[in-house]
């Protein structure tokens, strides 16, 4: 079964204080060389058949309008990915 | 004057909205998320919370709900719309108000009687308010930082839709203090702190005079019974 992965982060230019208070532990663990910790979303969609252009750009869409709030998110990545494909081992 | 409040699955202040609007002197209507029913009302409550448990964004699975559909016509058309906190939140994923909300920018849930500056009469919940009125309203959220980019807060600014401002300290790191906006037409206004707690002496913040005596939430609601008397 595909499945589309949708990767959402928060924006570059804004603060992440969930991320901040990670790095903030990771440091009082003494990992000292992570400057800094970031904190996105990763939603895995899945589909019953295949995933065909006109369902990715429909979930590209979707990705834009609601699993991100581009005033606050940007999207990273919208990619396809399944049983066989290298580095996923779902 | 029937005002509707919306109950959300993770509604929490829609029972003290519907209160806030009996002691102001209107009829409250219950309405439900789940249908596209808005009973005829003359003005709409999108009340505080933890819609869906905050899940995806705050408000974001709230304002793709079905009433939302009524809700955000029936703001285009004029009705009087107050989104409160979550409600806030609801109404900026639904782009009825520009900009986000993100988590505090201390990280921290916030609770406190927060002091408020008045900035805009010009709405539908604040026209019984003064221009630079000092307002306690309490404040409880963790996810109430009010971004937006330069030219945003530019143009709120220039067209004075900003409607309240943080006195005395920002508790949430919101941009350019900003509390709470109004729309270009005056009809649709949001803001974090929570004004239906605020409404009865003995239950609401504490001012200078007495401990728990602060009613200034109550003009939000007296604001709106008022417009509607006179339109």
């Amino acid at each position: 079964m595909p499945t589309i992965v949708v990767e959402v982060m928060p924006k570059a230019e804004l603060l992440d204080p969930a991320g901040k208070a990670v790095a903030g532990a990771l440091h009082r663990l003494g990992h000292v060389a992570i400057s800094d910790v970031r904190i996105g979303k990763r939603f895995e969609l899945h589909v019953d058949g295949e995933v065909d252009a006109a369902l990715l750009a429909t979930v590209e869409q979707l990705a834009a309008d609601m699993l991100s709030n581009g005033v606050i998110e940007d999207v990273i990545s919208v990619h396809v990915s399944g049983a066989g494909v290298a580095g996923e081992t779902r | 004057m029937r005002i509707g409040v919306v109950t959300f699955p993770g509604s929490l202040d829609d029972r003290d909205a519907q209160r806030a609007i009996r002691l102001a002197g209107a009829e409250p209507v219950a309405l439900w998320h789940g249908t596209h029913d808005l009973q005829g009302v003359d003005a709409i409550v999108l009340p505080g919370g933890f819609s869906y448990g905050d899940y995806l964004r705050c408000g974001a699975i709230a304002a793709r709900s079905p009433i939302m559909a009524e809700v955000i016509s029936a703001a285009n058309s004029g009705m009087p719309v107050l989104g409160i906190c979550n409600g806030f939140q609801i109404l900026v994923e639904a782009h009825l108000l520009p900009g986000g909300l993100i988590r505090n920018d201390h990280g921290d849930f916030i609770r406190r009687d927060q002091r408020l500056r008045v900035e805009s009469t010009d709405s539908a919940w604040t026209n019984g308010f003064t221009v630079g009125q000092e307002i306690t309203i309490p404040l409880k959220n963790g996810e109430g930082g009010f971004i937006a980019d330069e030219s945003t807060l530019d143009r709120l600014e220039g067209e004075g839709l900003v409607a309240f401002r943080y006195l005395d300290v920002n508790p949430n790191g919101s941009l350019r203090d900003i509390a709470g906006l109004r729309n270009e037409r005056g009809n649709v206004v949001g803001l974090m702190p929570h004004p239906e707690h605020a409404v009865e002496p003995g239950f609401g913040p504490n001012t200078p005079a007495a401990m728990r005596s602060g009613v200034d939430g109550l003009t939000f609601f007296t604001s709106v019974i008022k417009q509607s008397v006179l339109s």
